[in-house]
């Protein structure tokens, strides 16, 4: 029952225990957590877990099928895919979790400062995010990379900086609605200063919207790493990126099918799983649907 | 089968009505008898969560749309042709059919109930056309007809308007001749003069009654206001957790009430006229203990507050150019002594809570001085804000939106001490007990958040989180209003008896005449955002000079049935809008004393004065 999952039935019942609560009853999203939790494991964990070096050559099984040795079969160089795809987890999830940390932070402090003090200031910061979001998300970030120069490190830049605008546009709208409730006025009156209003008594009223769009924003950033190294403008050949392994499987494809299926599941699977997991959180924090 | 009673109406027996919840069915309504006879009025009435509505919902079986069901019981409904139909089995078609033509209903809330993108003329044909079959054409006359018969002026321009260009009143008497349409024979009204101005419900209650004498239906009245109840009930139901507790005629209830709790209810009533005797305010007894005159003020030095010709205007803009304004708050003059209780009393719209806003700034006045102490805090640096954020504190309305839902009740308590570094860790957390015990808490609802706690309860800890700061004015702006009558008596007498502890300033801004009448040394009465009457409590009510004050006051519902015919100086006119064209200020003057510290105006204010 998902009675063990909920907080102590105590007399106080916390928003955060409610929230948990809640999110309990969503089976799939749970699922969907479970698979992104057993994900991380794997690559925290990856020099353990993984049976082969994902770097080192087997020439003596070059493109061989799923086997009892090899679990998703070899690629052109006879390296472990399923290895590979352990440690290529560690790259898209640092990339996924890095960029939208860097764009949610820099887009939560934006909205913030529009919404709160609103005037000229509002209308500066949000043309200048209307003039990134004019942009398609994946061209922006080949720009980015492009100025750059490729490399992970520059991925992860520009995947921020296309996350950026949405964030603030939906903490802006947050905070612009939060500014006129009773309690923040009230907080006025009391005297509390501008930065200890934002950060105390609007940032939490929006972080419900923020947290649901970072999680469907992950799968969306891994799919977009996933691109950049596909066309070459993400991780640098040795290293095992998904999106790199399909590039390099793409060759092979009416050959050796399972050099790209497995990596591209591997994407499918993990973007999907953020999405669900979006989809239960949103359902979770959103009052109206209780 | 029993043989059931029949009244002609409407027989309700052993309703029980069930709400899904999360550890199975929770029974809301438990066996509930009720019966309406045609041309009666049942007045159903009951704090809030006392299944008024729930009642109401399920007679006309909307309880479907609203996730309850009906588990046991029977509702009798006796239709036009003499045919009794039980309504807890009656299919949806049957259903409705029936609503409308024989049973129609009127909300509380005039402003959602109606389609904001139809105009009024629209709406109320879409009803006819629907229950009468008459055409487009047709259905317009019968529209203006109908707007003529709930007295609203100038009908055939007003079928024309959308609802948001018309007053509550105004949408409240449309929504009654969308309901009236059909000449239904039960007309269920849930609580439909609450949200509207005293001035305004005495002529939509005198338009229910006068309707009712027309057409002889029956009426379910519900509403937790006793005033309300006899002007207008022949017999009252009253209900509490869901179940009825007594019934009897109003006569009865108001004369002898048999249920401890009716006498509750009834001795929580602020009755207009309890003090007319008398100089000072006094709380309402309790328990049988009899509250002492509040004797709190201190006539010398300066006062707390003074503020002088105050003005708060709204620029109207279209295409970046000045088109009109708002006068909400025009050349308003006040001071409040410690220990002293100023109201400030008038109907929405008229600029008192403009006024309380604009001295703790969260509007910015167009002009006027205001004092702290003597001290000029009209312009704010850093260290007068401050000041004027300390000494000065706001309770608002609406207690369940007052409060960050995110902090615990102590955290908010303790945020106004921290922010001004009164007081900070063990200290801080010593004071908030502190000021729970003075609000009538105990320690432990320090850590809840305020979801967990009753409408009292948080208006409770909203005045703790008030006192926090150790304050020297309180302004209370409808602090009471949302609250049950018998809880509102409590926090009128906990805000007393901190004035009479820490010889507090307040400023009370009301609409509810017969709590001011209570708890003020002095009243201010505003219209059209000016003062047109200052003066002691005991003069301005008992010899108001304003024929506007007169108005207000002859318009408050006496909780008396004994009382109701008495002659009402009733006029159906709309409040004037203070919006008026950049070029038209309104006429200013200065008041006129007429007595001892009593002055009011002589100068036309908004045509009607």
């Amino acid at each position: 029952m998902s009675a063990t999952f909920a907080a102590p039935s105590s007399a106080i019942r916390t928003p955060l225990g409610e929230f948990w609560r809640r999110f309990c009853r969503q089976k799939r999203a749970l699922v969907a957590l479970a698979l992104i939790v057993l994900l991380i494991l794997a690559a925290v964990f990856a020099p353990f877990v993984t049976p082969f070096d994902p770097a080192a050559p087997d020439y003596d099984s070059l493109l061989d099928g799923p086997s009892a040795a090899h679990w998703l079969g070899t690629d052109a160089y006879g390296r472990d895919i399923f290895s590979r795809i352990i440690w290529g987890g560690r790259v898209s999830l640092t990339v996924g979790f890095l960029s939208v940390a860097l764009g949610g932070v820099a887009g939560i402090v934006i909205g913030l400062i529009s919404g709160f003090f609103g005037g000229w200031i509002d209308g500066v910061l949000m043309r200048l995010m209307d003039v990134l979001l004019a942009f398609p998300g994946i061209i922006l970030a080949i720009g980015v990379v492009a100025l750059l120069g490729p490399g992970i490190d520059n991925v992860i830049y520009s995947i921020a900086v296309f996350s950026v605008p949405v964030f603030s546009r939906l903490v802006r709208g947050s905070t612009l609605s939060l500014k006129q409730t009773l309690y923040v006025q009230a907080a006025r009156c009391i005297g509390v200063g501008r930065t200890t209003l934002m950060l105390r008594h609007i940032l939490p009223g929006a972080m419900p919207g923020v947290i649901v769009y970072a999680s469907l924003r992950l799968g969306t950033s891994i799919l977009t790493a996933a691109s950049l190294s596909f066309i070459g403008l993400g991780a640098r050949p040795p290293s095992a990126e998904w999106g790199a392994m399909l590039a390099d499987g793409r060759s092979y494809l009416g050959v050796a099918d399972h050099v790209t299926l497995f990596p591209g599941l591997a994407i499918f699977i993990t973007v999907l799983a953020f999405n669900l997991l979006g989809d239960g959180l949103r359902d979770a924090l959103d009052p109206k649907l209780r | 089968m029993t043989v059931t009673p029949n009244s002609g109406l409407l027989d309700v027996t052993g309703l029980r009505v069930a709400f899904p919840g999360e550890d199975g069915p929770v029974t809301v309504i438990h066996e509930l008898d009720l019966s309406v006879a045609p041309g009666e009025t049942l007045a159903l009435v009951g704090e809030s969560g006392s299944g008024k509505s729930v009642t109401a919902l399920a007679v006309t079986r909307l309880l479907d749309f609203a996730g309850g069901r009906i588990t046991a019981g029977m509702v009798g409904f006796t239709d036009a042709t003499g045919v009794t139909l039980d309504l807890t089995t009656a299919p949806g078609e049957v259903m409705r059919r029936l609503r409308g033509p024989e049973i129609a209903m009127v909300f509380q809330e005039p402003m959602t109930s109606l389609n904001p993108v139809l105009r009024v003329g629209e709406q109320i044909a879409e009803a006819v056309m629907l229950h009468q079959g008459l055409g487009q054409a047709a259905a317009m006359v019968e529209a203006r007809r109908l707007l003529d018969r709930v007295r609203i002026a100038d009908s055939a321009r007003q079928l024309r308007r959308f609802p948001f260009e018309l007053s509550g009143g105004m949408r409240q008497r449309v929504m009654i001749a969308i309901a009236l349409s059909c000449r239904p024979r039960l007309l269920i009204a849930d609580e439909p003069t609450t949200a509207l101005d005293v001035t305004v419900q005495a002529q939509v209650l005198r338009l229910l009654r006068t309707l009712q004498a027309e057409t002889g239906m029956g009426m379910i009245f519900i509403t937790h206001d006793m005033g309300v109840v006899a002007e207008l009930a022949d017999r009252v139901a009253v209900m509490r957790l869901g179940r009825k507790v007594e019934e009897g005629s109003v006569e009865q209830i108001f004369a002898a009430p048999q249920h401890p709790y009716t006498r509750t209810l009834l001795a929580a009533v602020p009755v207009l006229g309890s003090l007319s005797g008398e100089t000072l305010p006094r709380a309402f007894d309790n328990e049988g203990v009899h509250a002492q005159p509040q004797d709190t003020v201190v006539a010398k030095g300066p006062p707390v507050i003074e503020i002088v010709g105050l003005t708060t205007r709204f620029d109207v803009r279209r295409n970046f150019r000045l088109r009109a304004r708002v006068h909400a708050v025009e050349h308003v003059s006040l001071s409040v002594r410690p220990g002293e209780t100023l109201a400030l009393v008038g109907e929405s719209g008229c600029g008192k809570s403009t006024t309380g806003r604009s001295i703790i700034r969260l509007e910015q006045p167009s002009a006027g001085t205001i004092l702290l102490d003597g001290e000029d805090v009209t312009t704010l640096d850093h260290e007068r804000e401050a000041r004027l954020r300390r000494e000065v504190q706001f309770v608002f309305q609406d207690p369940f939106a007052s409060l960050n839902p995110r902090l615990t009740v102590g955290f908010s308590i303790a945020e106004p001490m921290l922010t001004h570094r009164l007081a900070r860790g063990a200290e801080a957390e010593r004071r908030v007990l502190h000021l729970l015990r003075e609000v009538g808490l105990t320690a432990e609802y320090a850590q809840r958040y305020p979801h967990e706690m009753s409408g009292g309860q948080r208006q409770r800890v909203c005045i703790a989180r008030a006192l926090a700061s150790k304050p020297r004015l309180i302004i209370a702006d409808e602090a009471v209003a949302a609250l049950d009558v018998s809880i509102r008596a409590q926090v009128v007498n906990l805000l007393m008896g901190l004035q009479q502890r820490l010889g507090l300033a307040m400023l009370f801004i009301s609409h509810d005449m017969a709590v001011v009448e209570r708890v003020s040394h002095r009243v201010a009465v505003m219209y059209l955002g000016q003062i047109v009457e200052i003066g002691p409590r005991r003069a301005v009510f008992t010899a108001p000079a304003h024929a506007y004050t007169e108005r207000l006051l002859s318009a408050v519902p006496v909780p008396d049935p004994a009382r109701r015919n008495r002659s009402m100086v009733l006029d159906d006119t709309e409040v004037p809008s203070p919006l008026r064209p950049i070029d038209q200020p309104p006429i200013l003057a200065p008041l006129v004393q007429v007595g001892p510290d009593h002055f009011v105006a002589r100068h036309s204010v908004g045509g009607h004065y």
